[in-house]
């Protein structure tokens, strides 16, 4: 039975065996690789993506919930990497190998609009249940800091992490 | 050298492609990359890295190399370099790299060699064709080249210019000078060089449009799980397939033997299906009972017991010098002190899982890899069909992770298993437990370090006896098993009256290879944890006992290698130095805190860290870490700045958080549940500090780990009186 929802704005209808994650719908059915596979267990974040808005592990989020549902992907945050979260992720220098990063910016996204002003250690709360290996969250931080800044929401003091 | 006036068969190929103009005329430099490795066993395997410059006629630049994207930024400080001596902007270098061509020869990318391995013949190249395009120039001006610079992609004579396009055709005519000949620039005339750049691999992996290994996606293709003996060298014993092959979507389930020889694949039940999840799913409808072989009976606590009866035991004296048994027995109890330190497995666990994509047909096949040796795949490829060289095409894609792991051929070979009876495009996909289980693991080791001073604080004594499940014993039966790691124990930098290391491995059924600064990791934790405990004896302040004990400038040899570059006592003093004064060392902190410092040669590269830790009942908070680098010349201080932040950061995780234990033969943590990583709110202000230098640049990938956790350990001890000697650090142990 075809499951419905709206991806990045399109309406796509999907044939799949209604358990199968979200997550692997995306990447196999539509092709959509930005959001990553880490763990399958909701540890680590790499497959973060917004379901009506609201950060979603879709690892371990059957197909069937999103019925009816508009689900964001890092691919529909923007169409030119404008988005205040990726502009501070660029300026603040933060991916390394890069893979979890989508996750990251999907998680930080959600984050900044329930809380647009933020202190550091509500940023630190907030993205401590998200995994990079490359050690990447000083400049995490940084760059969330910097993304209440740029979108003009500004708390003093967002830390350089390209020097 | 390898010198070409025409384009070359391959890149008249990729013009093609590109649908540029043609072939013409364009001026190709190929150079070879003398070989490095860390790791004698593979010394003989690394072939003489080849890579080329390519200026066309349009005056794009191209640079094609080896090394593979990893995060560590190379894609940006490479054109840095070749921008520099070449006279161009660094944007207007486009870089190709990771697919595998027989004249690049070995493409391997590790070792933390990446700049510091194409640092001299990167420039080489650049002047070498900067040269061409000047006196090219300078013929058709009919001056003297001395009289020509050359900025910005042209050559200028006064106010009359000429575009590196314009020049290219007469360029490619004149002779290449000798590479030993052409006139480096001085560190004065750099544009980029020593400027924090930004790295041009970022953007696309701020909007999911980089692609890793996992996301190739090529018409046709289906996707394969392998079922592995959770039990290190078990095998499958009896299969019933029936329900997962009923499973809608699934194309196929196969066995596919181990292979031992010097892949150590574990073989299994392979699943195909037409997408990942429909594999997975039907992975779990396998029901197998397994052969688990006589691993099974391995366990942490088994090894642990083997380690402490090796070094209970005589063992194998590696290195003897003067009479450190004498020294150690006629000491005084108070000027002595013997103790033992433990370090576990550890997994690599990159974010993105094992994969490999391969298509095999007969007459050719392509693969798609995150590999940091596309030359292995190849090779596993070639192995297994017969099929030549020049028709296995390998793409290396981004890598999400490697660490080390990826450098393995177990799971390229896998996929040439599966993708030989598939015929059509594969994706091999390891779950992120299957990653976890059948991991290459960094050795479990045991060391009793033993020391003694004098009167006056000088170290008399020194013996270091050591166990652990060498990585060169499962590579190379051939190779002394302590080869693989002895590290800076053969090289030690503090002065000792007597020395003494003794070795045995301890036999194992896990498989280990190389992580993250391989040996250095677990040699920076004994090494700078023991000499803060003979200053701690000695009463004296760890950090001056370090400095007196480096003394003064000298070079201090690889006893076992003496052709190794020494290693230079004054640049790891000048670290230790920056890092206790940007640290503020010596400077009263509160109760419960305490600051420790650690050093640590490795890769070339002298790292000192120092750590700030508060201790409130029992539970470690880092508060700062200073880290004070000198790898000669810093090309891209962002990248640098990144590599150490993120060294620091898995080393801080290996010392407070993940280890892998073995139960029954098989892996204990199977996810990131278990096996757990440093959170955000968990890491701490980390500051770098890098020594201005002129130097050829070296390794920084992975130095700034080793002294981390000593560093770390060393601190707590400050803070509590409490010394930690076994790694990673439970919630007991300082309670």
């Amino acid at each position: 039975m075809a499951i419905s929802f709206e991806v990045n704005g399109q309406k796509k209808s999907v044939d799949v065996d209604p358990k199968t994650p979200l997550l692997w719908v995306l990447r196999d059915t539509l092709n959509l690789t930005g959001t990553k596979y880490g763990c399958g267990i909701a540890a680590c974040g790499a497959c973060t993506v917004h379901i009506d808005g609201e950060p979603a592990r879709s690892c371990s989020y059957p197909v069937s919930g999103v019925a009816g549902k508009k689900v964001t992907t890092i691919e529909g945050l923007s169409s030119d990497r404008s988005h205040p979260v990726q502009e501070a992720w660029i300026i603040e220098q933060v991916p390394q190998c890069g893979y979890c990063q989508s996750g990251q910016i999907m998680t930080a996204v959600a984050f900044l609009k329930k809380n647009p002003s933020p202190t550091p250690a509500q940023v630190d709360e907030a993205m401590s249940n998200n995994i990079c290996r490359c050690g990447t969250a000083q400049r995490i931080r940084a760059a969330i800091l910097r993304a209440a800044d740029l979108a003009g929401n500004s708390k003093p003091a967002a830390g350089g992490g390209a020097q | 050298m390898s010198v070409t006036g025409t384009l070359s068969r391959r890149t008249l190929i990729k013009t093609g492609l590109q649908g540029s103009a043609v072939a013409g005329a364009a001026l190709v430099i190929g150079f070879d990359v003398a070989a490095r490795a860390q790791e004698p066993e593979k010394k003989v395997a690394i072939n003489p890295l080849k890579a080329w410059l390519r200026v066309d006629q349009n005056g794009k630049i191209t640079l094609i190399y080896s090394k593979s994207e990893m995060g560590q930024g190379v894609s940006t400080s490479l054109p840095m370099i070749l921008a520099d001596e070449l006279g161009v902007d660094w944007k207007d270098i486009r870089v190709e790299h990771g697919e595998l061509d027989p004249a690049l020869g070995d493409q391997g990318t590790g070792g933390s060699g990446s700049v510091a391995d194409m640092w001299l013949p990167l420039r080489q190249a650049g002047a070498a064709a900067r040269e061409m395009l000047i006196g090219a120039a300078a013929q058709r001006w009919n001056v003297s080249p001395e009289t020509c610079t050359a900025k910005g992609g042209a050559v200028w004579h006064g106010d009359e210019k000429l575009s590196y396009a314009e020049l290219v055709p007469a360029a490619a005519q004149l002779p290449v000078p000798a590479f030993d000949k052409v006139r480096l620039k001085s560190p004065d005339e750099f544009e980029y060089i020593g400027k924090s750049l930004p790295r041009t691999d970022i953007p696309p992996k701020v909007d999911g449009s980089a692609v890793f290994g996992l996301d190739v996606r090529v018409p046709g293709m289906v996707y394969a799980v392998v079922a592995r003996c959770p039990v290190f060298g078990g095998k499958v014993k009896k299969l019933d397939a029936s329900e997962a092959k009923a499973l809608k979507g699934v194309i196929d389930v196969f066995e596919i033997p181990a292979v031992a020889e010097g892949v150590h694949s574990a073989g299994g039940v392979v699943v195909v299906a037409e997408t990942t999840y429909i594999a997975m799913e039907g992975r779990k409808l396998l029901a197998i009972e397994w052969d688990n072989g006589p691993g099974a009976a391995e366990s942490s606590e088994t090894l642990r017991r083997q380690f402490r009866k090796l070094v209970d035991s005589s063992m194998k004296v590696v290195l003897n010098q003067g009479n450190t048994e004498q020294a150690i027995s006629n000491a005084p109890p108070e000027k002595k002190i013997e103790v033992d330190y433990e370090l576990p497995f550890q997994a690599h666990a990159a974010m993105e899982p094992l994969n490999c994509t391969m298509h095999i047909q007969s007459d050719r096949a392509e693969a798609w890899a995150a590999s940091q040796s596309p030359n292995l795949v190849q090779g596993v490829i070639q192995t297994l069909t017969g099929l030549p060289p020049e028709k296995i095409q390998v793409h290396t894609t981004f890598m999400g992770g490697a660490f080390g792991r990826r450098y393995q051929w177990d799971f390229p070979t896998e996929a040439a298993q599966i993708a030989k009876r598939v015929n059509k495009p594969v994706q091999l996909v390891w779950s992120r437990e299957d990653d976890m289980m059948h991991d290459f693991y960094r050795p479990a080791s045991y060391h009793r370090m033993s020391g003694a001073l004098d009167a006056d604080g000088n170290i008399t004594g020194w013996r270091h006896k050591y166990t652990s499940t060498s990585i060169a014993e499962m590579f190379d039966p051939k190779a002394s098993p302590e080869s693989s790691e002895v590290g800076l124990t053969t090289q030690i930098p503090y002065l000792t009256k007597s020395y003494r290391l003794e070795y045995l491995p301890a036999k194992s059924v896990v498989p280990r290879a190389w992580w993250r600064s391989v040996e250095a990791s677990v040699i920076g934790f004994v090494m700078e944890s023991f000499i803060d405990e003979l200053a701690r004896a000695g009463k004296v302040d760890p950090y001056e006992f370090r400095l007196r004990l480096i003394g003064g400038p000298r070079e201090v040899n690889d006893a076992l290698n003496p052709k190794e570059r020494p290693l230079e006592t004054a640049r790891l003093k000048g670290v230790l130095q920056l890092a206790a004064d940007k640290g503020d060392w010596g400077k009263t902190l509160p109760a419960g805190q305490g600051r420790g410092i650690a050093c640590h040669y490795s890769f070339h590269t002298y790292v000192a860290n120092l750590v700030e830790v508060a201790v409130n009942k029992g539970a470690v908070k880092v508060n700062r870490v200073v880290s004070a680098v000198d790898l000669g010349t810093a090309v891209n201080p962002n990248g640098i700045h990144a590599q150490i932040e993120s060294a620091i950061i898995y080393g801080l995780t290996a010392a407070l958080k993940s280890q892998i234990t073995i139960q029954g033969g098989r892996v204990e943590q199977s996810n990131f549940n278990k096996f757990t990583t440093l959170s955000m709110k968990e890491t701490p202000k980390i500051e770098v500090y890098i020594v201005p230098s002129t130097a050829a640049p070296t390794g920084i990938g992975e130095p700034a780990l080793p002294p981390t956790a000593p560093a770390l350990t060393n601190a707590i001890f400050a803070a509590t009186g409490k010394r930690i000697r076994r790694l990673p650090i439970q919630p007991g142990d300082l309670a």
